[in-house]
């Protein structure tokens, strides 16, 4: 029996846009569903600028990437989000005046007036290794993820990275592998102190091997690796034999299905809006953060967050058609702060 | 103002006029030197500003920090001269200061 989720509105992307979103939509009573296909909330802030600083949110003189994910967390609990992570949006179809359902990898499907796409660069997806050719074996030999460990059961098995993933993998698969090899550039580790003692205590144990180098080339047939050319710092070269390769090289983002859902896009690679209410082509499709386009637009936080402002005031005549609406102050209005549960203050 | 000159992965060499503060990659993509990408900008977060520094220039550009030792992992045939040209400041000791591009970023 397929999940349907009926709601107000699906924010896609949980990152600092999709996250104050909530909160302008909250203000004018809709509810919304947050996801997103990484396993945390943040988007860019929290995958790639946890620590670094941020200068410019307007009234924080300083803020991480993960502080500012944490501020807007709190900012938006009061009015409850669900949040579905390590899940996409694949397709959606309209079904209504505007009504869409949207499905999603995991098929899970959403029932919405509204759509957000605060989608950021496009959805994480694991960066492809700098390794000539490596194409022709996806899929088939070559693997960015594990599914299922089974798959791998038997297999002389080549781990390639030096982050948490990496030895993630190397940990969990040594058991089910007939062989299993780790590479890595260098001998130190990004991942955590923890993952590398268990791994070179299984090198200890002559249960894996790790080796220093990069992989130049693949060999293999049909889609089957046969085996990995390794260079070595010193430039020389050595061969190891394998049956999968798995490499760990990070994230990237890829701009996904949300290029063939029919909106006017920019260069192929932005969402088209207006500036009245950042909507798209499509009416009821609205998109905020870097992922949209118009004139003089600048990829900035503080921008996404002024776009979802101004987004769900027209949110607001689809979800409630007909109704009122009435532009309040939070300083002021009893109305906004009973939804946001803060006490008046004299 | 320093001069810099990028030695692309066909050998011809290019020499600009760099700012003292501004980074290695920075130049580059002012004066539209090729083979340097930059995608993140400039943040330390990819591997696509990869460079190799001459030998002879290794003392003074210096090493890798940890945190780009972290990216390096990401890059195309890294090399034990390589660097991330976002993060090489521009210095008058670092007039004259040699690199080459590699064949591909990332």
């Amino acid at each position: 029996m397929t999940e349907v989720i009926k709601t107000d509105v699906l924010i896609i992307g949980a990152g600092p846009c999709g996250l104050f979103a909530v909160f302008e939509l909250g203000l004018l009573d809709m509810k919304a569903h947050v996801i997103d296909i990484l396993d945390k909330i943040g988007g860019q802030c929290a995958e790639l600028y946890p620590e670094k600083p941020i200068y410019d949110i307007p009234g924080v003189p300083y803020v991480t990437g993960q502080g500012i994910c944490d501020a807007l967390l709190a900012q938006i609990k009061p009015f409850g989000a669900t949040f579905h992570l390590q899940e996409m949006a694949e397709t959606i179809e309209r079904i209504g005046d505007p009504l869409f359902r949207v499905t999603t990898d995991r098929g899970k499907v959403f029932e919405v007036k509204v759509i957000v796409i605060a989608a950021g660069g496009g959805s994480f997806q694991p960066k492809r290794p700098p390794i000539p050719g490596i194409e022709a074996y996806e899929t088939s030999s070559v693997f960015y993820s594990v599914r299922q460990m089974e798959a791998f059961r038997d297999k002389r098995l080549l781990i390639v990275g030096g982050g948490d993933s990496a030895l993630d993998w190397t940990i969990n698969l040594a058991p089910v592998a007939q062989h299993l090899t780790l590479l890595h550039r260098r001998s130190d580790f990004r991942a955590a102190p923890d993952s590398v003692n268990k791994m070179m205590a299984l090198v200890g144990e002559g249960r894996i091997d790790f080796v220093l180098g990069q992989v130049s080339s693949i060999e293999g047939e049909a889609g089957q690796i046969a085996k990995a050319i390794v260079k070595r710092n010193d430039g020389s070269h050595f061969e190891i034999a394998c049956d999968a390769l798995l490499p760990f090289f990070g994230l990237t983002m890829k701009l996904g299905p949300v290029a063939n859902w029919g909106m006017e896009m920019k260069d192929g690679e932005y969402v088209l809006v207006d500036t009245a209410a950042f909507e798209s082509s499509m009416p009821g499709i609205f998109a905020i953060g870097d992922i949209n386009w118009y004139p003089g637009k600048l990829k900035l936080i503080l921008s996404g967050f002024h776009e979802g402002a101004l987004m769900a005031q027209k949110a607001y005549h689809y979800v409630y058609p007909g109704k009122r609406l009435v532009f309040q102050y939070t300083t002021s209005s009893t109305s906004l702060q009973k939804k946001l549960g803060v006490a008046a203050r004299a | 103002m320093p001069k810099i000159t990028y030695i692309d992965c066909e050998g011809t060499a290019r020499t600009v006029e760099g700012e003292i503060g501004a980074t290695v990659m920075e130049t580059a993509i002012k004066n539209g030197i090729p083979g340097i990408d930059a995608e993140c900008g400039g943040a330390c977060a990819c591997a696509t500003c990869h460079v190799y520094v001459e030998e002879t220039w290794r003392a003074v550009a210096g090493e890798p920090s940890p945190m780009e030792e972290d990216m390096l992992d990401f890059g195309y045939d890294v090399k034990p001269n390589s660097r991330l040209s976002c993060q090489i400041k521009i210095s008058a000791e670092l007039d004259g200061l040699v690199v080459r591009t590699p064949e591909r970023q990332g």
